[in-house]
């Protein structure tokens, strides 16, 4: 395992250069089960603690198993989806946790869009809003917003699943008019549609990406000044391998096996992290559960498992000195909202 | 003036035979039946968020009530109705002959929708005491608030109601549109699951050869309810061996003082009652409320040694018999007769279908439940589709949301629904025995106020 770990690293150094900012992320799985929000700051101090940082110089490599590429799209992903495009409106097959979802992901989009905006319009409460949903499959979260008023355009780069999306919308005008598909990555996008969006939603993407750093690059660059980037996502940890791999896949089929890669996953502090460092602030982090037996999500505390994070793309582009000075203001304990 | 509701319990006739009637139509959820030569894209203006099929006073209020949602502005919502549009610019000199007692939650309901202040304007009778007393003993409950000043509920002329609502639905008119003399004469539904080439929403076909569609339909259209029908949702339901005769009466203590009447009978009786000419048919009211014929020795002895043990007992209880009054003349070409029984969809629910009100629940009236009933669905319904639009939930589809209307209301018109038909069991006959036990059931609940106070409770809800 530490062999790996060290052919990485090298691997790592040559690569930085692609990295806007310094990255850092702790290497000591101690550390990471820590869960404490690192802040800039707050990680400088980890970093002493930490063992492998003595002697070396501040930029230290990243852990991962994504080939840094510049490209988000991961083939051997896109064929495993291939095969389930036409299941994904099934309310009782492999999706149906996805479904069951929305429960939760839907109001969190909505309510933290109202916050910001206000309600638009009785009935139709965030209409006028332009919301970019990246890796939409079927459309499962698509439809929804779109109901709610916001025009939404659903991005995936199976195109059988855009057509399942773009079939299962057509028999409803209001869908009609107000959520398109594309058959696309969001690279391609991020070139045409520079600041085009209010809001991105990337809702069990992340864990299925190739390269994450170019996922941010991209959303920063779609995304109004001070839009909203909504992520779910899975955790790193022994629980998430746990429930989220051997229990969810293997044993009680939750999902198709093989849908997910422990590898791919990560913690909330490493996404904040690196979204910090692409000119984001991270506003909440939130714990969800899913009840094998009730089929149903529910919010809690924990975010060993699943998350949702909001965050919210800066006003100003951050020049390297300021980031440390904003950091500063950010260090505050306890930042994560508690929703009830 | 000085009105006030009188339950008859004592039933003036024997005989009793309940058939039960199971309808399992075997059929699976959501019996499909596609239209392959159906144009793929429906006409927008044809395609509606929901149809509510019956204009009755549930299926206005409906329409009423999502109209005014806030989360459900925009949606665009049709109340389909057989009939012709009820309104009334002054209320007829006459009374009509049915009506409905409208609890203080129905009556919250109404309010909420502007139809309350119509009603109010038009003509309704709040009613502070019920005296409910037995033919065959001198048992008797009363109910009534601690100080007579709270009414416990209202009495309304059903006409009154639908007039008020409808004028109600004049102010939507812009999203909640209204098709009266419309008769549905074929239900489609869709499939649960979607397939390609197939419609997946509810086609309702009208007598005059248009094609609607709609994404939830609202059943509201009564006991013989045809979207409960064509459905294939099962239904609990037995005829009582009674018919009800309702009339409105003048009462001689004031003058000017009038009644209505709800008469359970059996058919036979109802039918004699309904040749009477006028005055026998006033002489026969009286004696029915004044005759002691069915009194036995042993029921009378047994009563009023049970009614001195109780106040020793409990001295303070119950509060002054109300001698019933004597009828001096019914109201003209006042007499209708309609059949009773009982009905229970053991389903509320369908794949992009709901039913509410009698097509849901049928009741017998001695309690005045059936409308409270049926408002309570309306109120329930509107919360939880106003919850799944604002969720961003197509109405129809999704049966999470709709199995908590009815897993809710089931839980709460059950027990209203066993609790009447055991009282109409309980009183329709005379044999000793069980004169007995209701004569001491009776009095034992009338000397006990917080008991009273519950079943008050409850149905005030």
């Amino acid at each position: 395992m530490y062999s790996k770990k060290l052919a990485r690293l090298a691997f790592g150094v040559l690569a930085e250069s692609t990295f806007k900012c310094p990255l850092t992320r702790s290497v000591s799985s101690r550390v990471n089960a820590a869960r404490s929000l690192c802040s800039w700051t707050l990680c400088l101090h980890h970093r002493q603690k930490n063992q492998l940082s003595e002697g070396f110089s501040r930029r230290l490599t990243r852990l991962n198993v994504r080939t840094v590429s510049q490209t988000t799209v991961d083939p051997a992903e896109v064929r495993k989806f291939q095969a389930m495009a036409s299941k994904w409106w099934d309310l009782q097959g492999d999706f149906a946790a996805l479904h069951s979802m929305n429960d939760l992901r839907v109001p969190f989009i909505r309510d933290n869009l109202l916050n910001m905006h206000g309600i638009q319009q009785l009935g139709k409460p965030l209409a006028g809003l332009r919301i970019l949903d990246v890796g939409c499959g079927g459309g499962v979260l698509s439809e929804p917003l779109g109901r709610l008023g916001t025009d939404v355009l659903g991005i995936d780069p199976v195109e059988d699943s855009v057509r399942t999306a773009e079939l299962h919308s057509s028999y409803d005008p209001d869908l009609r008019e107000r959520v398109r598909y594309q058959a696309c990555t969001l690279e391609e996008l991020a070139e045409e549609e520079a600041e085009g969006f209010h809001a991105v939603v990337a809702s069990e993407v992340v864990e299925h990406l190739a390269d994450l750093d170019a996922f941010a690059s991209c959303c920063q660059q779609v995304l109004k000044p001070g839009g909203s980037l909504f992520i779910t996502t899975i955790n790193k940890t022994n629980l998430s391998y746990v429930f989220g791999i051997v229990a969810a896949e293997q044993l009680l089929r939750i999902v198709p096996s093989g849908t997910h890669d422990w590898e791919k996953f990560i913690s909330p502090e490493d996404l904040e992290r690196l979204l910090e460092s692409f000119g984001f602030y991270v506003e909440a982090i939130r714990g969800m559960m899913y009840n094998p037996l009730t089929g149903a999500w529910s919010w809690q505390q924990n975010t060993a498992i699943n998350y949702a994070l909001h965050a919210i793309k800066c006003k100003e582009e951050p020049q390297p000195g300021q980031v440390w000075a904003e950091s500063e203001n950010l260090d505050k304990p306890g930042r994560a909202t508690n929703y009830s | 003036m000085f009105t006030f509701a009188k339950a008859r319990l004592a039933v003036l006739g024997t005989g009793r035979r309940c058939v039960a009637l199971r309808a399992f139509s075997g059929a699976l959820r959501g019996v499909a039946s596609s239209e392959s030569n159906e144009e793929s894209s429906t006409s927008e203006n044809q395609l509606f968020d929901v149809i509510i099929s019956g204009g009755g006073m549930v299926g206005t209020a409906m329409a009423c009530s999502l109209g005014l949602d806030p989360n459900l502005a925009g949606k665009k919502i049709l109340l389909l109705e057989a009939g012709h549009k009820k309104e009334m610019d002054r209320v007829p000199e006459t009374y009509s002959t049915r009506v409905s007692s409208i609890s203080p939650g129905s009556a919250t309901l109404l309010s909420g929708l502007g139809a309350w202040d119509h009603i109010a304007n038009m003509r309704c009778k709040p009613y502070n005491k019920m005296q409910v007393w037995d033919a065959c003993s001198d048992a008797l409950i009363t109910f009534d608030k601690e100080n007579l000043q709270d009414e416990m509920a209202y009495i309304v002329e059903n006409d009154v109601i639908v007039a008020a609502l409808t004028k109600q639905l004049q102010t939507l008119s812009d999203h909640v549109k209204v098709q009266y003399r419309t008769k549905v004469v074929k239900y489609t539904w869709p499939r649960p699951y979607h397939v390609s080439e197939s419609i997946p929403w509810v086609q309702v076909t009208l007598a005059n050869g248009k094609t609607l569609h709609t994404k939830l339909l609202i059943g509201a259209d009564g006991p013989n309810s045809m979207v409960r029908r064509e459905a294939g949702i099962p239904t609990v339901k037995w005829n009582y061996d009674q018919s009800a005769v309702v009339a409105v009466l003048h009462l001689s203590e004031l003058s000017d003082t009038e009644s209505s009447l709800v008469w359970s009978t059996s058919h036979q009786h109802a039918e004699e009652l309904l040749q009477l000419d006028e005055e026998s048919f006033v002489d026969a009211i009286n004696s029915a409320f004044w005759s002691n014929e069915n009194h036995s020795e042993l029921v009378e002895t047994a009563g009023s040694l049970f009614r001195t043990a109780l106040s020793v007992l409990m001295p303070d209880s119950g509060s002054a018999r109300q001698l019933p009054p004597s009828v001096a003349g019914i109201g003209p070409k006042s007499r209708v007769m309609f059949p009773l029984g009982m009905g229970h969809a053991t389903e509320y629910i369908r794949h992009r279908v709901a039913i509410i009100g009698d097509a849901a629940h049928r009741v017998h009236p001695l309690a005045g439940q059936g409308a409270n009933l049926g408002f309570g669905d309306v109120a329930y319904l509107t919360k939880v589709l106003s919850q799944a639009a604002f969720n961003g939930k197509d109405l129809g589809k999704s049966m999470q949301h709709l199995l908590e209307f009815e897993t809710e209301r089931q839980r709460h018109n059950l027990p209203m629904m066993a609790a009447v038909d055991l009282m109409k069991r309980l009183y329709s006959t005379n044999a000793a025995p069980v004169v007995l036990l209701r004569t001491f059931g009776l009095q034992a609940t009338n000397a006990l106020p917080p008991l009273k106070e519950q079943i008050m409770a409850y149905a005030s809800k």
